[in-house]
C-alpha cells in the first residue's frame, strides 16, 4: 500500500494526482452535504461532490494520462460534459424546492424537512 | 364424346352455384340482422331459373349433340314383335360383343344381355380407408342422360311457375294459420329467396344421385334429397302442421335409410367396390365396378354371387342347412337397398309420409312428387338393377302391388285436391315398382318419365286452383273451368294422361303407353308363373281403374257442375302467364312424351322416343328369363317377350277399357249425379270409413311405434334419466361437496392462509423496524451514503487485496 503513496510527489503528474483531488473534492462536498443546514450549502456539497466525479472521469479517459491505444479521449469528458448537464437541471429543480420551502416554512433549514420520515 | 362428363357436371353444378350465391348474397346478411330488400329478392329468383335452365340447355345438347349422333337409336335393335333370340343375334353398337359370343356358345339356356354403353370415372377422391374409397364419380348411360333432360326441364317449369306462385313472399306475411299466445295471427317477413335457395340445392342434389358413380356418392345425395325435402315441406315452419310433417319425412325416410345402409354393407363387404361401372386406371387397367363383379362375361352376364360372398355366406352357415352359396347375402343386398327406396318413393309401409307432405307450397308437392325426391328411389332401383335377384325382384313387385291398390282406395275418398294428387303420386310409384320388380326395367323407368311429366302437371294446375280460391277443399270449388280455362283444360290433358286414354296399338296419351307396357309385363308374368301371380295382373287394373275414377273425380269436383261456394267463385281468376306458360308446356309434354318417332324421320329423330331411349340403357343381364334360386318356382320373364301379340292385345285392351270404365264411372256419379256420392258412402259405409281414415296406417304407427317410443323416452327420462343416473350424479356431487368441504378447512384455510399471513406479518414487522432508519433528516441520509460508501471502499479494496491479488 505504501508505494502507492510514498511517492506520489516525485513522480510526474498521472491519474493518480488527479484522482487525489477529485477524492479531496468529493469529500469536502461530502462533508458539506452532512454538516450544512442550509440547503444552498447541501446543494453547493451536492456541485462539489459530481465535481470530484467528474475529475475522475476525466482523468480515466485522458489519452495524455494514460497510455491507451484504443481510445481518442473524448469518452470521459463526454461522461462529464452529461454530469454537468444533469447537475445543471439538478441544481434548477433544487432552487426551486429550497423557493417553495421557503415559502412555507420562512426558512430554508434542511432539518425543518423532515415530513417523509417513516 | 370425351367432354360429356364435363358438361353434365356443369349442368349438375350450376343449381349448386345459384344456391351458394344465394346463400351468401341473401341468406347470410340475413343471418347478420340486415333486412334484404325484397325488389332485390326478386333477383334471387332469377338466378336460381336461370341456373336450371341453362342446366336443361346443357343436358339437351348432350342427348341431341352428343350423344344420339354416337350411338343413333335408328341402328338399335328393338322393339316389338322379334323375338328374344332373334334379335340376341343382332349385334349392334349397343350389345356389342355380349350378344354375338355367347349366343354361340353352346348349352346357355338363357341369352342375357351384356352391359349398355356407358362412361364411367371418378373426378376427385374424398377419401380412402384401406380398401375403402370413397370418390366423387360418375356412370353416365342414356338412363343417366334422359334423367337429366327430364329432370332439369319439369324442375325448370316449376322455377318459372314458382316466381309466379311464391310471389306472396314479396312483402311481409300475416299467416292466418297460425295463432299466437295473445290470439293474434303470425307476422313475418317473406321469405322468397329461402324458397329459390333450397330449391336450386335440391335440384343439384337429385342431379348428383343422377350422374352419381357409386352407391356411396349416391347416399350422399340421397341424404342431401331428404334434408332439402324437410327445408322445403316445413317452409311455412311456423305452422305445426308444416314442421311435424317435415319432421315425419324426414324420420321416415331414415327408417327406410337404416335398411339401405345394411345394403350398402352388405354390399361393400363383400364386393370391396361401390362403384356402378369398371372405372378406367391411371395404368391403363380397369377397376372393377359392382355389376361387372356379379355379371361375369364369362358367366354369361347371369347374375352369380362372388367367390367372396359364397366364401362369406358358408362361414356363417349353421350345420345341417342347406347351403344358399351366397343368395341370401345377395338377397339381402338388394332388399337393403330396396328399403332406402321405399322411403324416398313413399312405398307401402312408410308411405304415410307422403301426403302430409302437401304441408308445403305447391311448387315444391310438384317438384318433389314428379322429378326429384321420390322419382330418386324409382331411379335408384333402376340404376342398381343388376344386383336384384329374382327373389329381391319379387319383394319389389308384392310391395309395389300393395302401394298401388292401398293408395289409389285413399285417393278415391279424399276431399283435398293436393291430397288425391298425393295419393295418385303413391299408386303410380307403386306401377312403378310392379313393373320393375316384374322384370319390366323400361317399363317401371318409361312410366317414371312420363308420370314425372304429367304428375307436374297436375301438381301446377292444383297449385294454380288453390292460388286463386285460397283453399285446398274441393268441396268448396265447383265450375272453375269458367274462370280459369287454361288451368282447367291443361288439367284436363293431365287427366287424361294420367289415366292413360289411348288408340290402342295405335296413339295416345303419354301415360298411355308407359301404363299399357306395365300390363304387358304383368301379364306376361302372370302368363310365365300361372296361379297367383295373376294378382299382379288383377291389382294393377283395379289401380288403374279407380287412377282414372278419382282423377275424373278431381277434375269434375273442381271445375264442372255449378260453383259450391259462390264467394270463393266469384274471386277466382285466371293465374298469370308466368304460371299458365309452364303449364301449357308441360301439357305438350304430357301428351307427347310417351311417343316413338317413325323410322323415316331424319338424323337423331329416327326412333325417337323415350322407351326407345331407355331400351339402349338397358341394365347388364336384364333380359331373358331369370330363374329364382331360393324360389325355384319363380320366373321373371323376360322384358322383350312382352311385346309379342299374345301379351299386347289382351294387355292393351284390359288397360284401355279400365280406364274408361273408371272415367265412366266418375262422370256417372260426379258430373251427371245419376247416383249421388252420398248414397254409395252410405251404401259403403265400412269401405268408406277405411279409406277416409287412410286404412288407419297413422292411427296405426302411432299405437305401434309413436306411443312404445314415446312412453319408452318417457320411461328413460323419468326412471333412468332422473331417476338412476341423476341421483348417481347428485351423489357423486355430495361427496366432491364434502371433499371440497374437508380441503377447504385443512388445504385452504389451515394451510396455505397461515403460511400466506405468516409472511405478511413478518414483512410488517420488518417494516416497523425499518421505519426508524427513515427519520426524513437529510444530512442523516448523507451521513448514511458517506460512511456506506467507505465500508464499500474499504470491503472492495480488502477484496482485491485478499481475494484476487493474493
Amino acid at each position: 500500500m505504501m508505494p502507492l503513496f510514498a511517492n506520489i510527489l516525485t513522480e510526474p503528474v498521472g491519474v493518480a494526482h488527479y484522482l487525489v483531488v477529485g477524492a479531496v473534492l468529493f469529500v469536502c462536498g461530502a462533508l458539506c452535504m452532512a454538516t450544512k443546514r442550509n440547503a444552498i450549502g447541501v446543494l453547493l456539497g451536492i456541485e462539489l461532490v459530481l465535481n470530484g466525479a467528474n475529475l475522475n472521469f476525466i482523468a480515466f479517459g485522458s489519452r495524455y494520462l494514460r497510455d491507451s491505444q484504443g481510445t481518442i479521449g473524448l469518452d470521459g469528458q463526454l461522461m462529464s460534459l452529461f454530469v454537468i448537464v444533469l447537475a445543471a437541471a439538478e441544481a434548477a429543480v433544487a432552487l426551486a424546492i429550497a423557493l417553495n420551502f421557503y415559502n412555507s416554512f420562512s426558512s430554508i433549514d434542511v432539518d425543518q424537512a423532515d415530513q417523509l420520515q417513516g | 364424346m370425351d367432354n360429356l362428363p364435363t358438361l353434365l357436371m356443369i349442368a349438375w353444378l350450376l343449381p349448386l352455384a345459384s344456391f351458394a350465391v344465394i346463400c351468401i348474397g341473401y341468406s347470410v346478411p340475413q343471418l347478420l340482422g340486415l333486412r334484404v330488400r325484397y325488389s332485390t329478392q326478386k333477383i334471387a329468383s332469377y338466378i336460381a331459373v336461370g341456373a336450371i335452365v341453362f342446366g336443361f340447355l346443357i343436358s339437351a345438347y348432350c342427348l341431341f349433340g352428343i350423344w344420339l349422333p354416337e350411338h343413333p337409336l335408328a341402328a338399335s335393335s328393338h322393339h316389338g314383335e322379334e323375338q328374344p333370340d332373334e334379335l340376341a343375334g343382332q349385334a349392334s353398337p349397343f350389345r356389342p360383343t355380349a350378344f354375338a359370343e355367347e349366343h354361340s356358345e353352346e348349352g346357355h339356356k338363357h341369352a342375357t344381355n351384356g352391359p349398355p354403353l356407358y362412361q364411367a370415372g371418378d373426378w376427385y377422391t374424398l377419401a380412402r380407408f384401406g380398401s375403402l374409397k370413397l370418390t366423387i364419380g360418375y356412370y353416365i348411360d342414356t338412363l343417366t342422360i334422359a334423367m337429366f333432360c327430364m329432370v332439369t326441364l319439369i324442375a325448370s317449369c316449376i322455377h318459372i311457375y314458382a316466381v309466379g306462385y311464391m310471389h306472396d313472399e314479396l312483402h311481409d306475411v300475416t299467416d292466418h294459420e297460425v295463432t299466437l299466445s295473445n290470439g293474434e295471427h303470425l307476422h313475418r317477413r317473406g321469405r322468397f329467396q329461402r324458397f329459390f335457395q333450397y330449391f336450386s340445392l335440391f335440384s343439384f342434389s337429385m342431379l348428383g344421385i343422377c350422374i352419381s358413380g357409386n352407391l356411396a356418392m349416391t347416399f350422399v345425395f340421397w341424404e342431401l334429397v331428404g334434408i332439402c325435402s324437410y327445408f322445403l315441406i316445413g317452409f311455412y315452419i311456423e305452422r305445426h302442421s308444416a314442421s311435424t310433417a317435415a319432421n315425419k319425412a324426414f324420420i321416415v325416410n331414415r327408417v327406410g335409410d337404416f335398411g339401405m345402409i345394411i345394403g350398402l354393407m352388405a354390399l361393400w363387404s363383400t364386393l370391396g367396390t361401390f362403384s356402378f361401372g369398371d372405372v378406367d386406371k391411371a395404368d391403363g387397367t380397369k377397376e372393377r365396378g359392382m355389376f361387372s363383379m356379379l355379371h361375369e362375361q364369362s358367366n354369361g352376364y347371369e347374375l352369380a354371387p362372388t367367390q367372396r360372398m359364397i366364401d362369406f355366406d358358408a362361414s356363417r352357415q349353421s350345420e345341417g342347412s342347406e347351403p344358399t352359396n351366397g343368395q341370401w347375402l345377395l338377397f339381402v343386398a338388394g332388399v337393403g337397398i330396396f328399403c332406402g327406396c321405399m322411403g324416398k318413393s313413399a312405398q307401402f309401409p312408410l308411405h304415410t309420409w307422403l301426403p302430409d307432405a302437401m304441408e308445403g307450397p305447391t311448387p315444391v308437392s310438384a317438384l318433389v312428387h314428379s322429378a326429384t325426391m321420390v322419382a330418386a328411389g324409382v331411379f335408384l332401383v333402376g340404376r342398381v338393377y343388376p344386383i336384384f335377384t329374382p327373389e329381391a325382384l319379387l319383394v319389389i313387385a308384392v310391395i309395389g302391388c300393395i302401394t298401388l291398390f292401398l293408395a289409389a282406395t285413399i285417393a278415391i275418398t279424399a276431399v283435398d285436391i293436393k291430397r288425391v294428387l298425393a295419393y295418385s303420386t303413391v299408386s303410380q310409384l307403386g306401377f312403378m315398382m310392379l313393373a320393375l320388380g316384374l322384370g319390366g326395367w323400361v317399363a317401371g323407368l318409361f312410366h317414371l318419365i312420363t308420370h314425372a311429366f304429367f304428375k307436374s302437371l297436375l301438381f301446377l294446375c292444383s297449385g294454380s286452383v288453390i292460388h286463386a280460391v285460397h283453399s285446398n277443399d274441393m268441396r268448396q270449388m265447383g265450375g272453375l273451368r269458367h274462370k280459369m280455362p287454361i288451368t282447367a283444360y291443361t288439367m284436363l290433358i293431365g287427366c287424361l294422361a294420367i289415366a292413360g286414354i289411348g288408340i290402342p296399338f295405335v296413339l295416345g296419351f303419354s301415360g298411355f303407353h308407359s301404363k299399357d307396357v306395365i300390363v304387358e309385363q304383368a301379364i306376361h308374368f302372370g302368363q310365365t308363373n300361372g296361379g297367383y301371380s295373376w294378382l299382379f295382373v288383377v291389382v294393377p287394373l283395379a289401380g288403374a281403374l279407380m287412377t282414372s275414377f278419382y282423377m275424373f273425380r278431381l277434375w269434375y269436383m273442381t271445375f264442372a257442375g255449378k260453383p259450391r261456394d259462390h264467394h270463393r267463385y266469384n274471386h277466382a281468376h285466371e293465374s298469370p302467364w308466368v304460371m299458365a306458360g309452364p303449364l301449357v308446356l308441360l301439357a305438350v309434354f304430357a301428351i307427347g312424351v310417351g311417343w316413338t318417332l317413325p323410322m323415316q324421320m331424319p338424323g337423331v329423330l329416327s326412333r325417337l322416343g323415350v322407351e326407345n331411349l331407355l331400351d339402349t340403357a338397358r341394365p347388364v343381364g336384364q333380359l331373358g328369363n331369370k330363374h329364382g334360386v331360393l324360389l325355384p318356382n319363380l320366373v321373371i320373364p323376360d322384358e322383350h317377350a312382352s311385346h309379342v301379340a299374345a301379351v299386347k292385345i289382351p294387355a292393351g285392351w284390359s288397360a284401355i277399357l279400365v280406364a274408361v270404365a273408371g272415367i265412366a264411372g266418375a262422370t256417372v256419379v260426379y258430373l251427371w249425379e245419376v247416383i249421388s256420392a252420398a248414397s254409395l258412402r252410405r251404401y259403403l259405409n265400412l269401405l268408406y270409413h277405411a279409406t277416409w281414415n287412410k286404412w288407419w296406417f297413422d292411427e296405426l304407427y302411432d299405437f305401434v311405434f309413436v306411443r312404445p317410443t314415446l312412453a319408452i323416452s318417457r320411461f328413460i327420462a323419468f326412471a333412468l334419466d332422473r331417476g338412476l343416473i341423476d341421483s348417481i350424479l347428485h351423489s357423486f356431487a355430495w361427496i366432491y361437496r364434502g371433499l371440497a368441504a374437508v380441503v377447504a378447512i385443512v388445504g385452504d384455510r389451515w394451510l396455505i392462509d397461515n403460511s400466506v399471513d405468516t409472511v405478511a406479518e413478518k414483512t410488517w414487522d420488518l417494516g416497523l423496524t425499518l421505519r426508524s432508519v427513515q427519520t426524513g433528516q437529510l444530512r442523516q441520509y448523507v451521513m448514511f451514503i458517506v460512511v456506506c460508501t467507505i465500508a464499500l471502499f474499504i470491503v472492495a479494496t480488502l477484496w482485491w487485496r485478499f481475494a484476487v491479488a493474493g
